[in-house]
């Protein structure tokens, strides 16, 4: 019986045991009436050597493609030492570490965390991880509306350039507990928010500013001036950021007069592979004076009965298991070895290994945007400096570019026209650190022998 | 043994440097947007790296190295090949936005593992996106409103839960904007039905329950609990949390509910890695078909798989996460479930019980008190400590810290909050007769050191890395991230 232990002999005296007449008869309590028949649509079990072959075929018949999309999942590289040791049992297959003495190395791993977490964003305290991205994003305005005390309009201002996925998942999550997001507009020229967006509001009820950095078209926003202006008008600044970038850029706690109050963002360039969208892992750091409101686990390090320093979860009672109804969120399991995989991961890249991945990305985007934008038909769209996405205008249609590309093993990029439809034939590109010359000279090839020449369009 | 921070380890200067790219990047960045301050990232060497995560990890308890009777939390073995294969190259790298013609192979993977869970849980659609339990909760009661919304039906406020129920249960409830109303319990584990006439109203949403409950027995009445929910307007949500009790015997579809959330990271057994990732899928009836969040996968007219999105699902609930929740973990339950089949999943709960029923009658037999005696086991089971705090003033917290010493992960301990020193104890079905037996000995052998030595007892424990913590001080001084000037905390 696959991964039961039970003999025959076993079973019997077991039963025995409980003075029941048979396994069956261990469910007497459940009425006759609801008891199922067979699962007719479970299909018979396969042994390890079958289901090999079975995922190797599909796996197989996906294939290995370029990418060169990013919007939102970036492909990094992950030294093999991280995911060799993620997967030890010892990580792979523990619970949350409630029982602090059996658990010291993931609390460890997570207080390591915590502190690199607060090193790269400049704030005081991390959680131990949310779901994803989007979610951090979410549980972040819910944060700020519990602790804007002075607001009482549950409005945030949300800045068109944020990922629509985001603002989509930021609705579905917020919309019950009555957050209102107000849009903002990008400037088209240059794809930031434009200051007069913000002015617009000036004066009004806000609880909060949502600060994308880079924004969904990789372009950077003006990132003080958004946190000061949030704060003159009594508003949260809510930072939502690429980790990686923040190896190059200043930290979210040092923008503007004072910085941000919360900084969430995507984990997964720290390690987690695409993996098709998870799991990766949503971060949260924020000021000290918010702790309470911080959603999550949170690790404290302190003493043991000897007076040896250890680790155990802390502020508990911000969490369902103790408040409940009340509990700043409904999280419990959280995302926790994609954690140990980030702490790895920055663990061995370093502070200059970082850098030089975010510097590599930013090059390689260079070059690509330079060798695709000398093909005839396509332009670069936003003027304003970026990081490791831009996007490109075609004088054609990109969906069925997109397709033919991915059928030719180029994973071309993100068309934009679905979530803005005023950016109609723009294709959202990126290239990473994993990219080569000769890995861009194909995209362009393939692409080119794909465009219809500029006369018929 | 401890292990210094990876932090007292670095040094000025060093790196791993066969991890990145060298050379130097022309990068052009926006003047005054410079980083100033320093990353505050660790600089060491590959091995001192590998070194000491690999030694953190020897710190830990595990499934894999140690029987860890975790009530509620489905502690069974994590099979290898599902990691191995979930990891393949191809799975690894797949963008989640790569295109259909692209994904075939990994959306026929999550098709037939759609197909699968509606089978074993009786409902009608399945959405796998849900990232962990409490956000499966967090789609089905924001399905319930939805439901509700779309009949014009504003007036419900509430959503009822048991007083046993887990905390994410009423926890949702408010993120989803309703008050969640307590159902108290009976004598015998069971939702107090009299309690519950009176409670239900015009202002009901719908009620939240776990079946087997969180105090391991079956919600014997349950049909007559749905047949009075559906009377009131409301609609029944199935937390599946504790779904190995039963997959293959009775399915929640079955039992009258019209939403479930499945945790796979418990009856699938994907991994908790130290505290996710999880998924939470959840299962609907007809009637919340329309409002399943997306991404859902769908067959198109040529019979190759396709995404189902706002255009199939108008009415859905919407996007839960950036992306498609946890897809490595949902290939991790695929191939557990392949691997199972038709007849190991019916193997689930019976052996679940078995060993849950064993467990409890031994120790019963070994003078232990039940919470509920006289009920069958679930796959978990009671143990209240109660008498014993009263004679010698024993804690369960006691005997979960000396279990450690004795080589065994503590069973979940003050949950459900409303038994008295209670001990949950699910040995799942992946546990041999002889790892019980060794865990009764040890409880024997706690029992006795609670007569003879209590002082020596609530040492415990003497033989991890540390002894017990000071959560008070945790709290009160907190220290939450490493600064360089600190003192040793
Ligand atoms: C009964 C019950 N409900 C809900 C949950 C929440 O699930 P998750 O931790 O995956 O969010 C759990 C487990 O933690 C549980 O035991």
């Amino acid at each position: 019986m696959p991964f039961i232990p039970h003999t025959d002999t076993d079973v019997e005296q077991m039963l025995g045991a409980i003075g029941a007449s048979s396994v069956e008869a261990l469910f007497d309590e459940i009425p006759a009436a609801l008891r199922c028949g067979r699962l007719d649509r479970v299909p018979e079990r396969m042994t390890e050597m079958e289901i090999t072959r079975l995922m190797h075929e599909r796996a197989d018949a996906d294939g290995r493609p370029l990418n060169f999309i990013g919007a939102g999942a970036y492909e990094h590289h992950v030294p093999a030492a991280v995911w060799e040791i993620v997967t030890r049992g010892e990580f792979y297959s523990a619970y949350t570490p409630y029982q602090a003495e059996a658990s010291q190395g993931t609390l460890q791993v997570i207080y390591e965390f915590q502190t690199m977490m607060c090193g790269l964003t400049g704030l005081d305290v991390s959680n131990a991880s949310l779901y994803d991205g989007a979610t951090a994003l979410a549980e972040a305005l819910l944060m700020a509306v519990r602790a804007n005390r002075k607001s009482k309009s549950h409005r945030i201002l949300m800045p068109r350039s944020v990922s629509p996925v985001y603002r989509q998942v930021v609705h579905a999550i917020c919309a019950a507990q009555q957050l209102k997001l107000v849009e903002l507009d990008y400037d088209p020229a240059t794809g930031a928010t434009p200051e007069a967006a913000l002015a617009e509001h000036a004066g009004s009820d806000i609880a909060a500013v949502v600060i994308p950095h880079p924004n969904f078209f990789g372009c950077f926003e003006a990132v003080d001036s958004m946190t000061d202006w949030a704060h003159a008008n009594g508003a949260l600044a809510v930072a939502v950021v690429n980790p990686i970038a923040l190896a190059l850029t200043r930290a979210p706690g040092e923008w503007g007069e004072q910085g941000v109050d919360i900084c969430c963002g995507e984990g997964q360039p720290l390690g987690s592979p695409l993996s098709s969208g998870g799991p990766y892992f949503g971060f949260m750091t924020c000021k000290q004076a918010l702790v309470r409101q911080l959603p999550g686990r949170i690790v404290g390090r302190t003493l043991d009965m000897d007076g040896k320093p250890g680790f155990a979860l802390t502020l508990q009672a911000r969490e369902q298991h103790i408040r409940r109804g009340k509990a700043t969120s409904n999280i419990c399991t959280n995302q926790g070895l994609l954690v140990t995989a980030a702490t790895i991961h920055m663990s061995i890249l370093g502070p200059v290994g970082l850098q030089q991945v975010a510097r590599a990305s930013m090059a390689n985007t260079r070059k690509l945007v330079a060798a695709l934008t000398e093909l005839p038909g396509i332009e670069p769209v936003f003027t304003g400096a970026g990081f490791h996405e831009a996007v490109l205008r075609f004088d054609q249609p990109v969906r069925p570019l997109v397709d033919a590309l991915g059928e030719r093993g180029v994973i071309g990029g993100y068309a934009l026209e679905g979530v803005y439809p005023e950016l109609t034939n723009c294709l959202l590109v990126c290239a990473t650190e994993t990219k080569t010359d000769a890995d861009i000279d194909t995209y362009v090839q393939t692409l080119a022998a794909l465009m219809r020449p500029a006369s018929a369009a | 043994m401890t292990e210094s921070l990876i932090f007292e380890h670095s040094r000025p200067g060093r790196s791993a440097s066969a991890q990145y790219p060298a050379g130097d990047f022309d990068v052009d960045l926006p003047a005054g947007l410079e980083r100033t301050s320093e990353l505050g990232l660790p600089e060491v060497s590959e091995l001192q790296a590998v070194r000491h995560f690999t030694r953190l990890s020897q710190l830990n308890f595990s499934i894999d190295t140690h029987f860890y009777p975790l009530g509620s939390c489905t502690m069974k073995y994590n099979p290898r090949a599902c990691n191995r294969l979930a990891m393949l190259p191809e799975f690894l790298s797949r963008h989640p936005l790569a295109p259909v013609s692209a994904s075939q192979g990994f959306l026929a993977c999550m098709y037939d593992l759609q197909e699968i869970l509606k089978d074993v849980t009786g409902m009608k659609g399945v959405s796998l996106t849900p990232m962990a339990g409490a956000q499966g909760e967090f789609a089905g009661v924001a399905m319930i409103r939805a439901y509700h919304d779309a009949r014009g039906d504003t007036g419900r406020t509430e959503i009822l839960v048991p007083d046993a129920a887990h905390g994410t249960n009423p926890a949702t409830a408010t993120m989803c904007g309703y008050v969640a109303r307590e159902i108290p319990t009976d004598d015998n584990g069971d939702v107090d039905v009299e309690a519950l006439k009176a409670a239900l109203g015009p202002q009901t949403a719908g009620i939240m329950l776990t079946n087997p409950s969180t105090l391991g027995v079956f919600e014997r009445r349950i049909s007559e609990i749905s047949k009075l929910v559906h009377e009131a307007g409301g609609l029944l949500y199935y937390d599946g949390a504790n779904l190995n009790a039963i997959l293959g015997k009775v399915r929640p579809g079955d039992m009258g509910f019209d939403v479930i959330h499945m945790n796979l990271h418990k009856t699938f057994s994907t991994p908790h890695g130290g505290g996710g990732p999880g998924s939470g899928a959840v299962g609907v009836s007809e009637r919340l078909l329309p409002y399943m969040p997306i991404p859902v996968v769908g067959k198109a007219n040529d019979d190759s798989f396709r995404w189902l999105d706002e255009d199939d699902l108008p009415q859905s609930i919407g996007r839960l996460s950036g992306f498609m929740g946890n897809a490595g973990v949902l290939l991790r339950a695929y191939v557990y479930a392949r691997m199972l089949g038709r007849d190991g999943m019916h193997r689930v709960a019976e052996f679940a019980a078995l060993n849950a029923n064993y467990l409890m009658a031994r120790l019963e037999q070994a003078g232990f008190d039940l919470a509920f005696p006289g009920r069958r086991a679930s796959h978990e089971f009671i143990v209240t400590l109660k008498r014993q705090h009263k004679s010698v003033g024993v804690t369960a917290t006691d005997v979960a810290k000396r279990l450690l010493d004795h080589g065994f992960h503590a069973p979940t301990v003050y949950f459900p909050l409303l038994v008295p020193e209670c001990l949950l104890i699910e040995p799942t079905e992946t546990e041999s007769k002889e790892a019980l037996d060794a865990f009764v000995d040890a409880m024997i052998a706690i029992a006795k050191e609670a007569e003879d030595d209590i002082e020596h007892l609530r040492g415990a424990p003497y033989t991890m890395p540390v002894r017990r913590l000071d959560d008070v001080r945790a709290a009160r001084q907190l220290d939450v991230r490493y600064q360089p000037d600190d003192q040793a905390a």
